[in-house]
């Protein structure tokens, strides 16, 4: 396969020339599934090649020129899929944009933008343009895949997509050799999609990334994970992330790997589970969720299993990831973990969708060490990459054997790396974006002019040569008694407690570190459903005081485990307090990809953060809040505040006061 | 919104001078109206109006003492809710009736019951003809999975759903038996706005996309307002108005009845 690529990628540098010949080389192979009425339906590379063509001639039929940008909107399905290699065929670029975004952030990108073509997934979407329509957008066609409650709409400007299809077919047959005529046109230094990233400060920049960008970065990471046409993925996660579009996208062109569609975004974990991917990528997150619902599960089991679990899993955290890793485990060692793969690890992995996992991946945000440990003591391989929307996702990745919780890896293939003397880390690569669209400014502030790229994270490698990311950049502060305070650090020790699902911590300048709590509603719930505590809200069990001892237990451990580290013992948790309400990206708390807001969040919140630092034991706070539907409210709350016991620690600098 | 296309059309179910009562007790007074085909109509009323009754008259469940109920042309005094499942009279409960132990899918199968044609022994044999029944009757209720947009709690015991959702199944499995007249007792009884808003648009979309007419009772006035053809207001058992939801609103009979003027 590899001279093959070797030979080709001289010409196969556009996706749609990497489809034509997928078609050609593996016609009969699957390409693209999507579960369907709860069966899951395949199309082949051939039928792909057939159904874009088709598409793209529509489009074509209706307008789309080169160079025209042509939203995609929507949750991760086939046609959308395609849509993206239909408008690259024409020259012109998609442009996928987050399908859950409020009407204004999405008006104010298509605006940017200039997208004159929207496909869309469902009347929703349809009603959210038509909504930012009227406020004389230039939208002149959208197309939407499903046309569940469209039937009556019947404005000239809209079309199903399989009207499209017909208009491409008949245009095709009347003009042969036009779609090969548009392929063979694009050239690897076009542009091959603008990626809108969501922005934790600002308004989102457009990432303008061109063919040879992809293409080169998907063939290195194939070849660094020795990927083939076997793979099986689940593409779930959001289509304008660049992860997605090189996971789900890229590298399935190049590698002519199959891509499966979930039924819905609610099935997902169970669609995993029924597809068993080979090569999965997801958010700490999402493994976090994982293994908070294994655990629940663990509670609610039988003595026996839960007393099976506790002890194979101890074993797999002694051998296990020494296993994965290639080093030596003795042989009693090794019979007691094979014993855990026949009662736990196995039937767990199975239930999990984990059994076939050859290479998975996390990153974003850094994920727990016991997280991270808890999957490749089962024996998944789950490694950690470091990448940005600027870069086409790889910066770092941990090669096979050398994985370490803390780390983010060694630079990936033709990437260079520097760290600057404030401490940023900066990279050069073959990924590295064009520009941001229509903002040379920004262009200029990240990008020098040799194409190094300012990442805005705070890092420093390793002796092993492996990259370390301590926080962003401008997060990292100081307590006023001069101990280092890593926000993130802490925030994600607290995470990694199944009961905590967000936190906030803040000491910048601050004499001492405190923190917000949000409840996890489904771990919480389920614990006061086995004690017998009613609630009717997520507020009324966010101010449960029984919650809130179990919470200052948790405080302490992490006290505790922060005490035994010098550096880090100054920035104990004195006082902390639990939100009446889930940070949530409708309110601009997180973002889209679910970030934490720093600032928003301190700004909002404001009387909160003075009462942590002040006497007080309980405050009020009132605060507005988005519903699904865009309308707003209020929530207004007492808090209790609490105060955590401390540790003494080996504290490298004295106090001034 | 969108505009309306579907046509309504004849009437489907005329109810003449229809009287019910318990003992002493007169639940229906002299009731008379029609449902037409592919119409919503709405029937509220305060409480103990006879809301719930009329919908029991109308499936058989009930026998009125007076009147007559003609259905798709046939005219009869009395009917069975068997017979009224098998004309295509399906509907959903005030107070939630699933099979509470039973998955999504399976609660939504039972509705398609009177579908089957195989006898219980080429069931019990399974393979060959009773199979190929069941994929059929499998492949219509994962539409209707689909349309109510109820995929991830397919194999979830109903029981363990919140009421919002059971109340979709319920909607589900009504849909399964394919009724040509569904009659909805307070499906968005206790539901938060977002359910309530979900709610309407499956029963706008079902009557618009399979030209089902629905009959539905329910308490609040904005949704009636906002997802009903026609209006039946009924009082202490008597029909007081009946009509468009704006002519229904004018109404000084039904202001009076819902402020609570004094009846004597």
């Amino acid at each position: 396969m590899n001279e093959t690529q070797a030979a080709g990628a001289a010409t196969l540098d556009t996706f749609p020339k990497l489809l034509a010949e997928n078609a050609r080389r593996r016609p009969g192979r699957p390409a693209t599934r999507e579960k369907d009425l709860g069966i899951w339906q395949t199309w082949t590379w051939g039928q792909v090649a057939e159904e874009v063509r088709a598409l793209a001639c529509g489009l074509a039929v209706l307008g789309l020129r080169p160079g025209d940008k042509i939203a995609i909107i929507g949750d991760n399905r086939p046609r959308l899929y395609w849509t993206m290699a239909a408008a690259q065929a024409l020259g012109a670029v998609p442009v996928p944009l987050y399908q859950d975004s409020a009407a204004k952030e999405m008006a104010f990108v298509l605006d940017h933008a200039e997208v004159r073509f929207a496909m869309v997934e469902d009347q929703e979407q349809v009603d959210k343009l038509l909504g930012i329509q009227a406020n004389d957008l230039r939208i002149e066609q959208i197309i939407y895949d499903n046309d569940r409650g469209l039937r009556h709409y019947d404005r000239d400007f809209l079309q199903s997509f399989e009207d499209v299809q017909a208009k491409g077919r008949e245009h095709d047959r009347a003009n042969p050799g036009f779609y090969e005529a548009g392929v063979a046109n694009g050239k690897g230094d076009d542009t091959a999609i603008i990626l809108y990233t969501s922005g934790t400060t600002g308004q989102p920049k457009g990432v303008v990334l061109n063919f040879d960008n992809l293409v080169r970065t998907a063939r290195n990471s194939i070849d660094f994970d020795s990927l083939n046409e076997n793979e099986d993925v689940l593409a779930y996660l959001p289509m304008a992330w660049v992860g997605d579009h090189l996971f789900s996208y890229g590298q399935s062109y190049v590698a002519g790997f199959c891509v499966s569609c979930p039924e819905s975004s609610d099935t997902v974990l169970s669609d995993l589970r029924e597809l068993g991917p080979t090569y999965f990528f997801a958010p700490p997150r999402i493994f976090e969720n994982i293994l908070t619902t294994v655990m629940i599960r663990m509670e609610d089991a039988g003595w026996i299993k839960r007393k099976m679990f506790q002890y194979f899993m101890a074993v797999a955290k002694r051998h296990g990831i020494r296993i994965l890793d290639g080093k030596s485990v003795s042989i009693g060692g090794r019979l007691l973990y094979g014993l855990g793969g026949l009662l736990i690890y196995g039937p767990l992995l199975n239930t999990l969708g984990f059994s076939r996992l050859r290479v998975a991946y996390t990153a974003g945000e850094a994920i727990g060490p016991d997280i991270f440990d808890f999957y490749r003591a089962l024996g998944v391989n789950l490694k950690q990459l470091y990448g940005s929307t600027e870069a086409c996702v790889s910066i770092t990745a941990q090669p096979d054997g050398e994985v370490l919780p803390d780390t983010v890896g060694r630079p990936s293939p033709e990437v260079e790396i520097k760290i600057t003397e404030a401490g940023e880390v900066m990279f050069r690569s073959p990924g590295v974006f064009v520009e941001y669209y229509k903002n040379p400014e920004e262009t200029a502030n990240t990008k020098t002019e040799d194409g190094w790229v300012h990442t805005g994270d705070a890092g420093l490698f390793s002796e092993n040569g492996h990259l370390k990311i301590i926080d962003r950049a401008k997060d990292v502060g100081k307590l006023t008694g001069g101990t280092l305070f890593a926000p993130k650090y802490i925030e994600n020790k607290l995470k990694f407690f199944p009961e905590i699902k967000e936190a906030v911590a803040f000491g910048h300048d601050r004499d001492f570190c405190a923190v917000f709590l949000n409840i996890d509603l489904e771990a919480v719930g389920n614990w006061a459903e086995r004690h017998h505590i009613a609630y009717a809200s997520y507020q009324e069990l966010a101010a449960n005081p029984q919650i809130r001892q179990i919470l200052k237990s948790h405080i302490e451990a992490v006290n505790r485990d922060l005490a035994s580290d010098p550096n880090l013992a100054g920035s104990q948790i004195h006082r902390f307090l639990v939100l009446h309400k889930e940070l949530d990206p409708d309110d601009g708390e997180l973002t889209r990809n679910r970030k934490l807001r720093r600032n928003v969040v301190s700004e909002k919140y404001e009387t909160l953060i003075d009462a942590l630092y002040s006497d007080a034991e309980r405050a009020h706070v009132e605060t507005e809040v988005t519903f699904e539907d865009g309308r707003k409210g209020s929530i207004a709350a007492d808090i209790d505040i609490v105060t955590a016991e401390t540790f003494p620690g080996a504290e490298p600098l004295e106090r001034a006061s | 919104m969108t505009q309306k296309a579907r046509q309504i059309g004849d009437t489907l179910l005329k109810v003449e001078g229809v009287s019910l009562s318990f003992g002493g007790i007169k639940a229906l007074n002299d009731v008379s109206f029609e449902i037409r085909e592919r119409e919503i109509l709405a029937i509220i009323g305060p409480n103990g109006a006879g809301k719930s009754s009329m919908l029991n008259v109308i499936n058989g469940f009930y026998h009125p003492q007076e009147g007559t109920i003609t259905y798709k042309g046939k005219t009869r005094k009395q009917m069975k809710p068997h017979a009224a499942a098998k004309t295509g009279i399906a509907r959903t409960f005030q107070n939630i009736a699933l099979f509470r132990g039973m998955s999504t899918l399976d609660n939504i199968m039972t509705g398609r019951l009177l579908k089957m044609r195989r006898n219980f022994l080429w069931q019990a044999i399974y393979w060959g003809p009773a199979k190929q029944e069941e994929m059929a009757h499998r492949a219509s209720v994962e539409q209707i999975i689909d349309f109510l947009e109820i995929q991830s709690i397919r194999r979830t015991p109903v029981g363990r759903l919140p009421y919002g959702l059971q109340k979709r199944v319920e909607l589900g499995r009504a849909l399964a038996a394919e009724p040509d007249l569904l009659l909805l007792d307070e499906p968005m009884a206790g539901m938060n706005v977002e359910e309530k808003e979900d709610m309407c648009r499956f029963v706008l979309d079902l009557n618009d996309e399979f030209g089902t007419t629905i009959a539905l009772i329910e308490h609040d006035m904005s949704v009636v307002m906002d997802i009903s053809d026609r209006v039946v207001v009924l009082d202490y058992g008597r029909k007081i108005a009946d009509g468009s939801p704006d002519q229904v609103r004018a109404n000084k009979d039904v202001i009076d009845a819902y402020l609570g003027v004094g009846h004597d």
